[in-house]
């Protein structure tokens, strides 16, 4: 092989390595790759749509049980509220001067109570439920709104199907309003 | 309005720091200084074998010697500087606590009076065992310790930080500077722009929103638009040269430049990139607002301009009639400060306050006015102006449009009621 085609060759060996070592690497070179497994443990990101709920199932009446232990101590018995909020009811009230703002009066989407429950409750042992608990308290408190029947199992799909009262009430920000 | 217990803004509630701030402020309180009462009219108190022609004790045998305090600490004769905390709140693992404004001054917050809001309290966390990650919408999900975030490029720049409760709009309004909006800090931040991290795991297609989480008991989640990312968006590890607080974030946090407080995520763990916001907990059923035909605005990131006078200010009082300066500090998350006005005849007329330079982007400016107190009740306030024309409204014309069913996002003018006999305090209360 001549020699400026064997360095061509080089050249384009060296070339391409490049090209193979930027998709693998950022410009600095800093940072290890994460695992599918890795992102997984740690990603518990659940979208408006419900993307990203994870297999199981849990019932209203077993959600109930769980959230006598759990949840009533701060939230109320009937999730009427105490140390933590208030749950349930306030629907109609949001423009009134009294407004009450709870999952049924107030929270646009279902699937923000697993998401939330599971990441941050009960407050003094996060992520301490398991998934099936966390459809099943989820279940109660939709059941205490009147958004979910009482005989009702929740489980990815119907969570994500369930329409809050208060959806289509989200508006963007118009600032600035004043003066 | 039925309150829900995690609030950002506990000021409905007694507090036993404000009870001793008020009774000190009636005595003329060791806090007080200059020509605001304490200075002389302590003299009760005063030893005088200290005063002129004597020469006091301290110069008469040798003071505390070096290394008696390895990280030091204020004088002990400014105990009474310290975070504005309601004593009886239902829980303090979500709550917040606030900067004693009215005791500082210049722009820059001490770290250990950086004002706080926690939502799952506030952890302890080993940098060593502390992991970024970063993942989504990107070519390379990747990874990060502690000391990889430090090799990157890094850089400072003086930010305000605001909570969006700062304060809400119903009355019991707050009586001290820090009552009123003292969920408000500024400090020198260094770290890494998010931009250039993100180029390192490189974004694709179709990234629009980044959703940040907190490594805290609350796994506390915003998400935010890919804009601002790209903007000023930095990752901090130092707040005014030393590496940041517990209570700030350490060893972690995002820092959003002018965007409502919670959503610069603290204890960052983990950074995904998406098409979609997330619609957590924290951007549907809190730093929501509710308008009066019941609708709600979402996503309301900027803190808009605002100021307040920091001095003389609520619970303070003026020891004398005649020369006063008038200082306070005032900010806009879109961008400088422009003007700052004041009035000292409760609206009648405004003059231009003198603004501190440097002025900066998105940091606190300290603005200053002098004045001769001619001894009789008063109304004064101050009103900023930002780069964009935007001008400060009153609390009444924030009321006419949005209601006080509105939680967040109050920037309004707070005037000061100073009285015949000096005493200072919220014209609004």
């Amino acid at each position: 092989m001549p020699a400026h085609k064997l360095c061509i060759a080089v050249l384009a060996v060296l070339g391409l390595a490049s090209v193979t070592r930027a998709q693998e690497q950022g410009p600095y070179g800093i940072g290890r790759s994460a695992t599918p497994a890795e992102i997984a443990g740690w990603n518990i990101d659940i979208g408006g749509d419900g993307e990203n709920l994870p297999p199981g199932s849990g019932s209203v009446s077993h959600g109930r049980m769980v959230f006598d232990q759990q949840c009533a101590a701060c939230h109320g018995a009937k999730g009427e509220g105490g140390v933590g909020d208030k749950l349930v009811g306030g629907q109609g009230t949001l423009a009134t001067t009294n407004p009450v703002k709870t999952v049924g009066s107030y929270w646009p989407y279902a699937s923000t109570l697993f998401d939330y429950i599971r990441r941050a409750m009960p407050q003094n042992a996060p992520q301490s439920l398991s998934n099936e608990d966390v459809y099943a308290v989820s279940a109660y408190i939709l059941n205490m709104n009147g958004l979910l029947p009482a005989d009702a199992t929740l489980h990815a799909k119907r969570l994500s199907r369930i329409n809050m009262p208060n959806r289509n009430t989200f508006v963007g920000d118009p600032r600035p309003d004043v003066p | 309005m039925t309150e829900p217990t995690d609030v950002d803004n506990d000021l409905g509630l007694p507090s036993r720091r404000r009870f001793l701030r008020e009774g000190s402020a009636l005595l003329g309180g060791a806090v007080m200084a200059g020509g605001l009462a304490g200075s002389e009219a302590l003299a009760a108190s005063d030893n005088a074998d200290n005063l002129p022609p004597n020469v006091p004790e301290w110069m008469k045998a040798p003071g505390d010697p070096m290394g008696s305090q390895l990280y030091g600490t204020p004088s002990p004769f400014e105990k009474g500087v310290i975070k504005n905390i309601p004593d009886n709140l239902p829980q303090y693992l979500s709550a917040s606590g606030r900067t004693p404004l009215q005791d500082l001054d210049g722009i820059i917050t001490p770290n250990g009076l950086f004002y706080e809001r926690h939502h799952g309290g506030v952890p302890t966390i080993d940098p060593a065992q502390h992991r970024l990650m970063l993942h989504g919408l990107v070519d390379r999900p990747l990874i990060f310790t502690m000391d990889d975030i430090r090799r990157f490029p890094s850089e400072s720049h003086i930010y305000f930080l605001e909570c969006s409760g700062n304060p809400n709009y119903k009355k019991p309004y707050g009586k001290t500077a820090s009552d009123l909006v003292g969920l408000l800090s500024c400090a020198e931040w260094t770290g890494v722009s998010l931009k250039v991290v993100l180029q390192e795991a490189g974004l694709q297609p179709g990234a629009k929103w980044i959703v940040a989480e907190g490594a805290d008991a609350a796994a506390m989640t915003r998400s935010i638009p890919i804009e601002k990312c790209l903007e000023d968006a930095m990752l901090a590890y130092s707040q005014n040269g030393e590496r940041l607080r517990p209570q700030q974030g350490y060893p972690l946090r995002l820092l959003l430049p002018g965007f409502e407080g919670n959503m610069s995520v603290k204890w960052l763990r983990r950074l995904r990139v998406a098409a979609e916001p997330t619609y957590s907990r924290e951007e549907t059923s809190k730093y929501t607002d509710l308008m009066p035909n019941g609708s709600v605005r979402e996503f309301t990131f900027y803190m808009e301009a605002k100021s307040i006078i920091t001095r003389p200010s609520g619970g303070q009082r003026l020891s004398t009639p005649g020369f006063h300066e008038i200082s306070g500090i005032a900010w806009s998350g879109h961008g400088k400060v422009k003007r700052v006005d004041v009035s000292v005849d409760d609206g009648k007329s405004w003059q231009e306050a003198q603004l501190q330079e440097p002025v900066l982007t998105r940091a606190l400016t300290r603005f200053r006015l002098p004045w001769q107190w001619d001894g009789k009740p008063a109304v004064i306030q101050s009103r900023a102006t930002d780069v964009t024309g935007y001008v400060q409204p009153t609390l009444a014309e924030l009321l006419a449009v949005r209601g006080d069913n509105y939680y967040y996002h109050n920037n309004a003018i707070w005037p000061w009621r100073i009285a015949a006999n000096g005493e200072v305090s919220n014209a609004s209360a």
